[in-house]
């Protein structure tokens, strides 16, 4: 008796274990590449905020020296403030139209497949060619851009210089950043309004309310999900643009377009300043994180109202 | 009837609005195809040209005499794909392990994937790269591959898809005697031709287009891709935009070709994902 309770519970275990083991086998070799390459640079990223380094002679531990030197800095609060501003617009212009689009493109036309297809294009198309192209898209003289502006009647000492004028260039980065990715949230809202039971427009205009109260009343408040993941969306890429102010601008004229990520890049691989690009990164991630977690606190809430 | 007129007006409405809103948004696009053909006077010329007065086909015979572009396309091409095959691959056994393996420590390791897929590239770049330093591959394909192969967002997409997929169908399959092996090849596999090709084709539109990774991590011209051929360019020969639009309009093609005959599966990868941006 106490025998056979002994092998069953031998095969017990041998079975937990080869259980656990096929698990593994097919879990480690991502995993594995992922710990290596990904997690432990993740959690070294906070070991060297608090460290002095260059990457070659011995680390130092500096506490939060590194902290109180970035905030000193002229250039980061530059672009602290440069990146508040580029996602706040960022992220209103691109609701507007993505918004729109989809309000647009959610009737039942023909080619409406084509005219989504071609709005969404610009966010998988490469970014170093777009950055290239709206490079001449927006010079100063003879640019596509500025041609137009003195055909519509914009006078000469007017015209914006744009990607060459401190006062302009973010404005620009800002107009392509929405170009390129607007498509995107406008697929989103798609799916959404598609949603949305046609028998609320029904009633609603049984009723004989207009085409603008129906949107008010119904459409606008039944895409409230849809806002708040776009709006959180947009916020967070916002925040960690990177390659586009890098094929525009590599953050000049000036720093006028040095956005945070611009600066961790220009600490890491221009300066060799590594406390300070950590602590700078740091600071990305504990906004980034912020709003992330906000989404998930607010979204359990609403999710439990309704 | 009066009715279905204003509703033919509106419509009539609805279709000037798109096209000048669709113009708009591929103008940019157009104005790089067309100056791609142009000689370097005409570029710029006043007013713009939107048809080339003669094709200058020559323009895409140069980019590849004036910089190593062939090579740079090579690397393109070979990196895109091995990286594409590794993370399908690798990402999606994980998934099924994830989802439908029952183990200790399973739900803590996810937890890792998890807490990743929030933290921008910009956080750990720099760490990354020190210790891409330390293993000496810096400025090899093999260190960019290994950096890129294994990104937690195609493990939570797949894992999402194939916990949809009933656990029934695998304890039955199970019980005729298939190993877990077996469940994955012959049944979570097959149901999951989708997913993988949403995954396939967003890792590969990714990989084709990144820009920051082969900028920091390639030095040596034998290494380079094509977005950083076109930096070349426009380094090397800023003032010859019609070169440059050329290997633009290169770097493009294969995307567009792919979204021509994919574009299912990028919608449908936004509509069930809407995570990735």
């Amino acid at each position: 008796m106490s025998t056979a309770a002994k092998t069953e519970k031998k095969r017990v275990i041998s079975l937990n274990t080869r259980n656990t083991l096929v698990g593994l086998s097919f879990i480690l070799p991502n995993f594995i590449g992922f710990a290596v390459f990904i997690l432990v640079p993740v959690v070294f990223s906070f070991v060297l905020s608090v460290m002095k380094w260059d990457g070659f002679t011995a680390m130092e531990f500096v506490g939060l020296r590194n902290f109180v030197n970035i905030f000193k800095d002229r250039v980061f609060r530059a672009a602290l403030r440069q990146t508040i501003v580029f996602s706040v617009f960022t992220v209103i212009f691109s609701m507007i139209a993505a918004l729109g689009l989809a309000l647009l493109l959610n009737t039942k036309i023909k080619f409406v497949n084509f005219f989504r297809s071609a709005i969404f294009f610009p966010y998988v198309a490469s970014i170093v060619a777009v950055g290239a192209v709206f490079k001449a898209m927006f010079l100063k003289d003879g640019g596509p851009i500025n041609q137009f502006l003195s055909m519509i009647g914009v006078p000469a000492e007017l015209l914006p210089g744009w990607l060459s004028s401190t006062k302009w260039a973010l404005m620009a980065v800002i107009i392509v950043q929405v170009w390129k990715n607007m498509g995107y949230f406008m697929l989103i809202y798609l799916a959404a309004l598609q949603d949305i039971p046609s028998s609320l427009y029904e009633a609603a205009s049984i009723d004989g309310a207009s085409k603008w109260r129906q949107f008010r009343s119904i459409t606008f408040p039944m895409l409230t999900p849809s806002h708040f993941f776009v709006f959180i969306m947009l916020t967070i890429n916002s925040f960690k643009t990177f390659d586009l102010i890098f094929a525009l601008t590599e953050g000049g004229p000036g720093t006028s377009t040095t956005l945070l990520s611009m600066y961790i890049y220009n600490q890491s691989f221009i300066s060799w300043n590594y406390g300070s690009a950590s602590a700078a990164a740091i600071i990305l991630l504990l906004i980034v994180g912020s709003i992330t977690l906000f989404q998930f606190k607010a979204e359990k809430k609403f999710n439990d109202f309704m | 009837m009066k009715k279905t007129k204003q509703d033919l007006f509106v419509q009539v409405c609805v279709y000037l609005l798109l096209i000048l809103i669709t113009v708009v948004t591929l103008l940019p696009l157009v104005w790089m195809f067309s100056a791609s053909f142009k000689l370097d006077s005409e570029v710029f010329s006043v007013p713009i040209q939107w048809i080339p007065k003669t094709f200058h086909f020559e323009n895409y015979v140069r980019i590849w005499q004036k910089i190593p572009f062939g090579l740079f396309t090579f690397n393109s091409f070979k990196l895109t794909i091995i990286v594409t095959f590794i993370q399908v691959l690798t990402c999606s056994f994980a998934a099924y392990g994830f989802s439908k393996c029952k183990f200790r420590g399973r739900d803590t390791l996810f937890l890792c994937y998890i807490a990743t897929i929030a933290i921008p590239w910009q956080i750990y770049m720099l760490p990354q790269y020190s210790l891409m330093q330390k293993l000496h591959l810096v400025d090899t394909h093999l260190g960019y591959i290994l950096m890129q192969s294994f990104a937690a967002f195609g493990v939570f997409l797949l894992r999402q898809f194939y916990q949809s997929v009933p656990n029934e169908l695998i304890e039955a399959a199970r019980i005729d005697g298939l190993s877990e092996y077996g469940c994955y090849f012959r049944i979570v596999l097959p149901l999951a031709k989708p997913a993988i090709a949403t995954l396939t084709i967003f890792t590969f539109v990714n990989t084709w287009n990144d820009f920051m990774g082969p900028m920091i991590y390639f030095n040596s011209e034998a290494n380079k891709t094509i977005p950083l051929g076109i930096r070349m360019f426009i380094g090397q020969y800023s003032s010859e935009y019609q070169l440059i639009m050329a290997a633009s309009v290169v770097a493009l093609l294969p995307i567009l070709i792919l979204y021509v005959f994919c574009q299912r599966f990028f919608v449908q990868g936004i509509a069930t994902s809407g995570l990735k941006g």
